[in-house]
């Protein structure tokens, strides 16, 4: 590894490990007094929607492709890592709660991730429209079989799940999953999709196998939004199939677009400001979604690429950048 | 043998619905290649102003189904607004920003009405008052008899319009070059407008017909009824006219056979199911032809 | 020059598009090195006989090979591993991606770290990195592109974009270079560039070409061999001058004209 890297992974991590110490300064002492729990849960919401919105932009920013069924992944997460949980829980089996959380996590994860194999090998043949449609397609007959399986609750509500997700274990998850995302893009895989995106046929004709490819950044993306789900189950503790509808995918995509298609950096913000404010601003609440889609629409007139573009945060360039040593921020791996 | 007529009855009913909202698609596609996410949600719009126009025709002494001409006016309206406020400034920025704007005006539409109307489903009066006909030993609803001869009637004029006028083959060059339609003195713009707005009218006859039968307007009916529908504009072959007409009837039917025969709880999984195997086994549809990628 | 060995070869290939013969009894026979030119009329398929041989199409009747190995059924991906690329007629770069990324994304095949080095950065993961990023350097610097590796494809003028086309093209390893009317649309002093280009990389990498142009004057000056093509068939085949006194050729293209 060269030594420069080398400083800089350092010095980002330093930046993830502080704003974690900084996380429990707030929430861990009587600085916020009563609406402590409140703010805590908005900050939990916004991680486990900075995993989903991330991984979403895979497809989206990187591939350059269209998931409108993402919720439909999350879902698959959320009820897989439930089950597993509470038929631990039922059979008596005593773990610790961190344990049982990464079970949840990695149960949701790799569940997610088959499914994920399993809708892209078909799916990803297609492309643009089409494949929009099919994503949406596959969320719904998703979202009609929990409704049918006795097991996800028979189209009840699925309560009594164990609430896991506090919030260090879920920072922690949250940065891990982002960090994973960000190695993944600027790999040899990440600039493969970007290729693809770019022009699948000149892709093939240096010797890409674009199939492959786009089915391995549609699994990685379903891994990740199973992550999310399993997080927010175990958060939220009772699940319905209808939460996981179309609109709720709409609402991730608005967070990666308004954020930035291809930057992650964008998609931590988006998705970090966009589901914290509205339960910020309360009375807010009824016009929220509105205001989503007339921001949506104005930024595909004015600024289709979203706020980032395809820029990517990094402490080190920062820093550099404001003593002055270099400019711009880490634009390349 | 009285189940089958019914669910036969029943299942040309839901099609010529579904046949109606594909045609909108259909013809947005056909011209500017785009998906109009938010056509569905025309039909939302069309059933509030149903719900709102009913009781007045009823009031001022006129048959109720006359308020189909408010919900038609209302429906061009919103359709012309749509494409001019927010899928014209986009059109040419790829096909991404144009489903992205797309599915935003939908939100928008769906997001308005909650605002509007709020989240309590409001239902729509009694559009038709006619009696049940007794035929085979099934008995028939004479109103599902009613909107499949709207439906049909329907398609039959836009079938003349587009091959007959010369606004509808206009319409019918435009997609196939577009500057060669300029060239030869066609309004390409108002072509399209004009598109928008026949899609949307339709929308209003098809808020008509799924009112007549469902009497309930949500603020999100049209998600999954333009979902639908767009499964039959994709089966019958998109930009295809007749193709919408046969892939509506077709999902309509075997929506109500599955319903009825097979799994009530799956239908809607299984009507997804068809629209993944047309895809993947012969995306251009029922009736269209295939066309490779130039390289 | 030609080697009695085949490098690439076709025979009797053609592909029907509904029922329409777009190309047939399409023979071939590339030997190593050799220079082959492939003209014909507009329209007459010239770039079908190239996305035939580059697995774009599948052909509908007649094999190709590569070194003796069948192609027929291979997607594009494995056809160019087989040592076949080409350029496009209408130049395909990556174009938001950098100078340096569109060859690296040639040389992927070379590259084996798998996801868990990516994540982990692994030591296989900075070695392949380096090493890619190396050989792209020197590749570009061939074509006197090292120092723009850093901008955006898109953003190069037209000649270069040509160059690195077929700097992309050469990443892959290829043994047999298709070239789609590299000259079209440059003005003489690119094109006598695109000529010194050609020529280095026969020199350096002893490869085969085949190349359809239709600067005649171009072909005719560094084509060995040429295939005539009209209406989707092989008109006449032979050395330049062979096919400048060639009847039948005259009156393909003159009586089109």
């Amino acid at each position: 590894m060269p030594k420069a890297r080398k400083i800089d992974y350092i010095i980002n991590l330093a930046g993830v490990i502080v704003l974690f110490f900084l996380l429990m300064f707030i929430f861990d002492t009587e600085l916020l007094g009563r609406v402590r729990s409140y703010i805590q849960g908005i900050v939990i919401i916004a991680m486990i929607s900075i995993v989903m919105v991330c991984s979403l932009n895979l497809i989206t920013g990187f591939m350059g492709e269209f998931s409108l069924g993402h919720a439909g992944f999350m879902s698959i997460g959320a009820y897989s890592s439930a089950v597993v949980t509470m038929a631990l829980e039922n059979a008596g089996i005593i773990l610790p709660d961190l344990l049982l959380f990464l079970i949840a996590i990695v149960i949701g994860g790799i569940i997610t991730a088959l499914m994920g194999v399993l809708v892209g090998i078909p799916a990803l043949r297609l492309r643009g429209d089409y494949l929009a449609i099919v994503t949406i397609a596959f969320a719904e007959i998703i979202r009609v079989a929990f409704t049918n399986f006795q097991i996800t609750g028979g189209g009840k509500t699925l309560s009594g799940i164990p609430k896991l997700s506090d919030y260090h274990y879920v920072y922690v998850i949250t940065a891990i999953s982002v960090c994973v995302m960000y190695m993944y893009v600027r790999s040899r895989f990440g600039r493969c999709v970007r290729a693809i995106r770019e022009d699948y046929i000149a892709a093939s004709a240096s010797g890409i196998n674009v199939t492959y490819y786009k089915v391995m950044t549609f699994t990685v993306s379903a891994f990740f939004a199973g992550v999310s789900g399993a997080m927010y189950a175990h958060y939220i503790t009772s699940l319905i199939p209808t939460k996981f509808s179309f609109n709720y995918s709409a609402e991730f995509l608005t967070m990666v677009i308004l954020g930035g298609t291809g930057s992650l950096t964008g998609s931590v913000v988006g998705a970090a400001v966009l589901s914290a404010l509205p339960e910020a601003l309360r009375s807010f609440q009824a016009y929220r979604m509105l205001i989503y889609s007339v921001v949506l629409v104005l930024v595909m007139i004015f600024k289709p690429s979203g706020l980032f573009g395809s820029y990517e945060f990094s402490l080190p360039g920062v820093l550099r950048t404001l003593t002055g040593r270099k400019k711009g921020g880490a634009k390349d791996e | 043998m009285s189940l089958l007529i019914q669910s036969i009855v029943n299942g040309l009913n839901q099609g010529a619905v579904y046949a109606l909202v594909a045609l909108g698609y259909t013809m947005v596609y056909g011209i500017i290649r785009m998906i109009n996410f938010a056509h569905g949600d025309f039909i939302m719009v069309g059933s509030y102003t149903l719900f709102y126009t009913v009781p007045l025709m009823v009031l001022a002494g006129m048959p109720a189904w006359m308020a189909v001409i408010l919900a038609i006016i209302v429906c061009i309206g919103v359709g012309i607004a749509v494409e001019q406020i927010a899928y014209k400034p986009v059109r040419g920025a790829g096909s991404m920003t144009a489903l992205i704007t797309a599915l935003a005006m939908s939100l928008l539409l769906e997001n308005l009405a909650l605002v509007l109307f709020g989240a309590n489903p409001k239902s729509v009066p009694a559009i038709f008052n006619l009696p049940m006909i007794e035929f085979l030993g099934a008995k028939i609803q004479s109103k599902y008899l009613i909107t499949l001869a709207i439906g049909v009637i329907m398609m039959l004029a836009l079938q003349v319009f587009i091959k007959k006028t010369r606004i509808g083959k206009a319409m019918r060059a435009v997609p196939q070059d577009k500057q060669a339609a300029t060239l030869s003195g066609i309004k390409v713009d108002r072509i399209i407008t004009l598109t928008f707005a026949i899609g949307s009218g339709l929308a209003g006859v098809a808020a008509l017909m799924y009112c007549s039968t469902y009497p309930r307007a949500t603020t999100e009916m049209g998600t999954m009824l333009g979902l639908k529908a767009f499964i039959a504009a994709v089966l019958g072959g998109i930009g295809i006219i007749p193709g919408a007409m046969i892939g509506g009837l077709i999902v309509g039917l075997l929506e109500i056979f599955i319903k009825v025969y097979i799994a009530p709880g799956w239908y809607e999984a299984i009507t997804y199911m068809i629209l993944i195997v047309v895809l993947l086994v012969k995306p251009t549809g029922l009736l269209g032809k295939n066309i490779g990628e130039k390289v | 020059m030609s080697n009695t060995t085949a490098v690439l070869e076709a025979k009797g290939l053609g592909v029907e598009f509904g029922g329409l013969k777009a190309v047939s009894q399409f023979d071939i026979s590339i030997g190593d090195g050799e220079l082959v030119g492939l003209i014909g009329p507009n329209g007459a398929g010239k770039t079908t006989v190239f996305n035939l041989l580059t697995g774009v199409y599948q052909p509908t009747e007649g094999k190709f090979f590569m070194n003796g190995e069948i192609m027929n059924g291979k997607p594009t991906h494995l056809v160019v591993h087989s040592g076949i690329a080409r350029t496009f007629q209408n130049i395909r770069l990556f174009k938001n991606m950098t100078v340096l990324d569109n060859v690296k994304i040639a040389f992927n095949r070379k590259m084996k770290y798998g996801l868990a080095s990516a994540v982990f950065r692994t030591g296989s993961f900075w070695k392949e990195e380096n090493e890619i990023d190396e050989k792209a350097r020197e590749l570009l610097k061939l074509f006197h592109l090292e120092e723009l590796a850093d901008t955006k494809a898109g953003n190069l003028p037209y000649g270069k974009q040509r160059k690195l086309e077929i700097t992309r093209a050469l990443a892959t390893d290829m043994k047999v270079l298709l070239l789609d009317e590299p000259a079209a649309g440059m003005n003489p002093t690119e094109t006598a560039e695109l000529l010194e280009s050609i020529n280095m990389i026969r020199e350096k990498f002893r490869i085969s070409i085949l190349l359809i142009e239709h600067d005649m004057s171009l072909v005719m000056k560094i084509c060995e061999r040429i295939i005539v093509l009209n209406y989707g068939q092989i008109l006449a085949s032979g050395t330049p001058e062979q096919i400048a006194n060639n009847p039948d050729v005259i009156t393909a293209y003159l009586g089109k004209a």
